[in-house]
C-alpha cells in the first residue's frame, strides 16, 4: 500500500450545545434566525457540518498541505486522522490502517503537533519529551539522549530543566516540535506548526522538516502562509467549509490561478452593484462582490484602479481600501473561496 | 510494544509527578484527618465530652476518611485540568493504547495514593489519641486490602467526578457531593450506632464511604460492632465496578470530539 493517507466520502458534524442554548434564549420570538455575517459554515439542526464529504490521498513519503481559512475544516482532518476526532460517517486511513478501528496502532506511526500547545504541565520539558517517549516504549537513556538532541536541534536546551509554565508561547510550540518527532513517527502532523514562531525558528523548522521529508517521512502540515506551502509541499490540498477545493502541486495550482493582478477594491458598503460597471472596465476579465469587498482580476496590473474606482463612484460607492495581488497560490485561493488566509 | 509498558510508563509519570507534589499531597489529605483526630480523638475525651472508647469507632473512620479524600482527589483535581482549556492529557491519549486504558491508569494511581493517605493517616491517629480498646493490627493483610478496595472505589468516583465537572465546579463538588458524603459516611460514628435513626441507618447505605468505614472497621477492631465485612467487601466492589463504568464512559465522551 503506497497510500500513507487516505480519506474517503469523510464527514464530520459536530453537535453542538452552544447552539441550543442560544436558540433556547431566543425561541420566545419566532422570527427568522439572526442573520450572521460572513458565517463560514454550515449549520444544521444537528450541529456543525465541519467535514462534507472529504476525499483525500496522501503519498507514503509526501510533503502534502493543507490550506484553507479559519474553520474550513483543517483541524478538524487532521483530528479524524490522528484519531482523536471519531468521523460521523465515511472512511480514513492512516499508514494502512483504519483510524475508527485500529486508533492504538495508527498512534504508533503517528506524531502530532497540536494547534494549541499542549505540554504536560506538571513535568519539566526535558520529562515531557522522556515520557511522552516512554509512552512509546522507547527505553529511558535513549529517549533522554533523543531528547536533548531534539532540544538542541529547537533551541530550548536552556529550557531543559524549566516548567513549562516557565516558557514562552513559541518556546512551547518548540516542545509540541520536539514532542511530535521523539518517537520517530512514520507520519507526521503538523497543525499550523509556525504559527507564533519567529522568523529563525520558523526557517529552522522548516529545515527539520525537510530533513524528515528527505528520510522518506510523510508530512502532512496546514498552514496560514502561502509562502511556506508554497516552498515546502509536494501538493497542496485547498480546503473550504470542509470541501476540498483543488488538490494538486504548487506549480500547478500557480497554472490554475486566474490570469491577471488581483485587484481588491473595498467599499464603504455592498460591492454587489459595483460588479457590472466593473466587468466594463478594460482590462479586467472577471469582478465579483464578497461582501464590501470587489475582486476584479486586471489583465493590466494596477492601471485598472482608476477605472475601477470611478466604476464604484458611479453605483454611490466610495472606496476605502484597495489591495493588489499578482497571480499567485493567494489569488488562486482567493477566487476560490472569496477569502483571504490571514 | 506492550500496552503493559505504556501502562507502566503512565503509572511512572504519575509517581513522578505526585513525588514532587508530595507536600501538598499530604496537606491536602491527611490535614482534615489529621484535625478531626485531635478534636474528636484527643480533646474531648480528655473534656469526658465523649466516651472514652469513641477513639475505637473513631479510628477506622478516619483512615477511610483519609484514603477516601486521597484517592477521590488525586484522580478528579489533575484530571479536571487535564480535561480544561489546555487539555494537557493530549500528550497521554496520544499513547498507541486504548484510551480506556488511560482513564484505568489514573485509577490505578488513585487508588495507590490512596493507601498512601491510609499508612500516613495510622500511626499518627495511634499516637495522637493513644491506646484504642480493641484495636488489632495482626489483620494488616486484611486491613491493606480493605484499604486498596476503598480507594478503589473513591478514585473511581474521583474519575466520574472529574469527567463530569469543569474547573469552576470544583469548590460546589467538595460542598455538594464530598462534605456531606463525609459527614454522613459512618465514619464518624459506627452504622450500627444508626439503629436509633431508622431513616438514616438506610438512607446512608447509598453513601460509599459507610462500607468502607464499616469494613475498616471489620478489619482494625474486628471485637466491637461492624457491618459483616464481606457485606461491606461486596458493596465495595459493586460500587466500583459501576463508578468505573460510568468514569469510563465519560471519560471516552471528554476525550474524543
Ligand atoms: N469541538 C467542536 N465542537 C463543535 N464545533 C467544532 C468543534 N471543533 C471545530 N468545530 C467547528 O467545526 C468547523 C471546522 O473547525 P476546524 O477547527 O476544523 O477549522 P480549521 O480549518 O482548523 O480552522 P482554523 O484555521 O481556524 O484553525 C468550525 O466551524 C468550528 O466551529
Ligand atoms: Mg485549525
Amino acid at each position: 500500500m503506497s497510500d500513507a493517507i487516505f480519506t474517503e466520502n469523510l464527514r464530520k458534524v459536530y453537535a453542538a450545545p452552544s447552539m441550543r442554548r442560544f436558540r433556547g434564549l431566543s425561541s420566545r420570538g419566532s422570527g427568522p434566525p439572526p442573520i450572521v455575517p460572513f458565517a463560514p459554515v454550515r449549520t444544521t439542526d444537528k450541529g456543525v457540518v465541519a467535514l462534507d464529504t472529504l476525499d483525500l490521498r496522501v503519498r507514503e513519503g509526501e510533503f502534502f498541505g493543507l490550506l484553507g481559512p479559519n474553520g474550513a475544516g483543517k483541524t478538524t482532518t487532521i483530528g479524524i486522522l490522528t484519531t482523536r476526532v471519531t468521523p460521523t460517517s465515511g472512511r480514513a486511513m492512516v499508514a494502512g490502517l483504519d483510524v475508527t478501528a485500529a486508533p492504538d496502532r495508527v498512534r504508533q506511526r503517528i506524531g502530532v503537533v497540536p494547534q494549541r500547545p499542549n505540554p504536560d504541565r506538571s513535568l519539566s520539558t526535558l520529562e515531557n519529551l522522556v515520557f511522552h517517549a516512554a509512552y512509546f516504549g522507547i527505553p529511558l537513556d535513549r529517549a533522554e539522549q533523543h531528547a536533548v538532541d531534539l532540544l538542541k536541534r529547537l533551541d530550548i536546551t536552556d529550557k531543559a530543566d524549566a516548567r513549562v509554565d516557565a516558557l514562552s508561547g513559541g518556546q512551547q510550540q518548540r516542545l509540541m516540535i520536539a514532542r511530535a518527532l521523539i518517537h520517530e513517527p512514520q507520519v507526521i502532523f503538523l497543525d499550523e506548526p509556525t504559527v507564533g514562531l519567529d522568523p529563525q525558528a520558523r526557517h529552522d523548522l522548516w529545515e527539520i522538516l525537510r530533513d524528515l521529508h528527505a528520510h522518506g517521512r510523510t508530512i502532512v502540515m496546514t498552514t496560514h502562509y502561502m509562502e511556506e506551502a508554497d516552498q515546502l509541499c509536494e501538493r497542496i490540498a485547498i480546503v473550504d467549509r470542509g470541501r476540498l477545493l483543488a488538490c494538486d502541486t504548487p506549480e500547478r495550482l500557480k497554472a490554475s490561478a486566474p490570469g491577471g493582478t488581483l485587484v481588491e477594491v473595498t467599499l464603504d458598503g455592498e460591492a454587489e452593484a459595483a460588479v457590472t460597471p466593473a466587468l466594463a472596465v478594460a482590462g479586467v476579465t472577471r469582478a465579483e462582490a464578497h461582501g464590501t469587498g470587489l475582486h476584479a482580476y486586471s489583465e493590466r496590473g494596477g492601471e485598472a484602479i482608476p477605472a475601477l474606482i470611478t466604476a464604484a463612484q458611479s453605483v454611490g460607492r466610495v472606496v476605502t481600501n484597495i489591495h493588489l495581488t499578482r497571480p499567485s497560490l493567494e489569488s488562486l485561493f482567493i477566487s476560490m473561496t472569496g477569502r483571504k488566509l490571514d | 510494544m506492550s500496552p503493559a509498558s505504556v501502562f507502566w510508563a503512565l503509572l511512572r509519570r504519575d509517581a513522578r509527578v505526585a513525588r514532587r507534589e508530595l507536600p501538598s499531597f499530604l496537606v491536602r489529605t491527611i490535614m482534615q484527618p489529621v484535625l478531626f483526630i485531635i478534636v474528636f480523638g484527643y480533646l474531648l475525651p480528655r473534656m469526658g465530652f465523649v466516651q472514652a472508647g469513641y477513639t475505637s469507632a473513631l479510628l477506622p473512620g478516619i483512615i477511610a476518611v483519609s484514603l477516601t479524600l486521597s484517592s477521590v482527589q488525586s484522580v478528579a483535581l489533575p484530571m479536571v485540568q487535564d480535561f480544561g482549556f489546555t487539555r494537557e492529557i493530549e500528550d497521554r491519549l496520544l499513547a498507541p493504547i486504548p484510551i480506556r486504558l488511560v482513564a484505568i491508569e489514573k485509577v490505578v494511581s488513585g487508588a495507590l495514593q490512596g493507601v498512601l493517605a491510609a499508612c500516613v493517616v495510622l500511626p499518627i491517629a495511634r499516637l495522637i489519641m493513644g491506646p484504642i480498646a480493641g484495636l488489632h493490627l495482626p489483620n494488616a493483610a486484611l486491613a491493606l486490602g480493605v484499604t486498596l478496595l476503598g480507594s478503589t472505589v473513591f478514585a473511581s468516583l474521583g474519575l466520574v467526578i472529574g469527567t463530569a465537572i469543569s474547573a469552576t465546579q470544583i469548590g460546589l463538588m467538595f460542598s455538594i457531593i464530598v462534605a456531606p458524603m463525609l459527614m454522613f459516611g459512618c465514619a464518624y460514628y459506627p452504622w450500627r450506632g444508626l439503629d436509633a435513626v431508622p431513616a438514616f441507618k438506610y438512607g446512608v447505605l447509598i453513601n460509599p464511604l459507610v462500607y468502607v468505614a464499616e469494613a475498616m472497621r471489620g478489619a482494625l477492631t474486628p471485637s466491637l460492632p461492624h457491618m459483616p465485612l464481606w457485606v461491606a467487601c461486596a458493596a465495595m466492589v459493586a460500587m466500583s465496578a459501576l463508578f468505573l463504568a460510568i468514569g469510563l464512559r465519560g471519560f471516552v465522551r471528554r476525550s474524543m470530539s
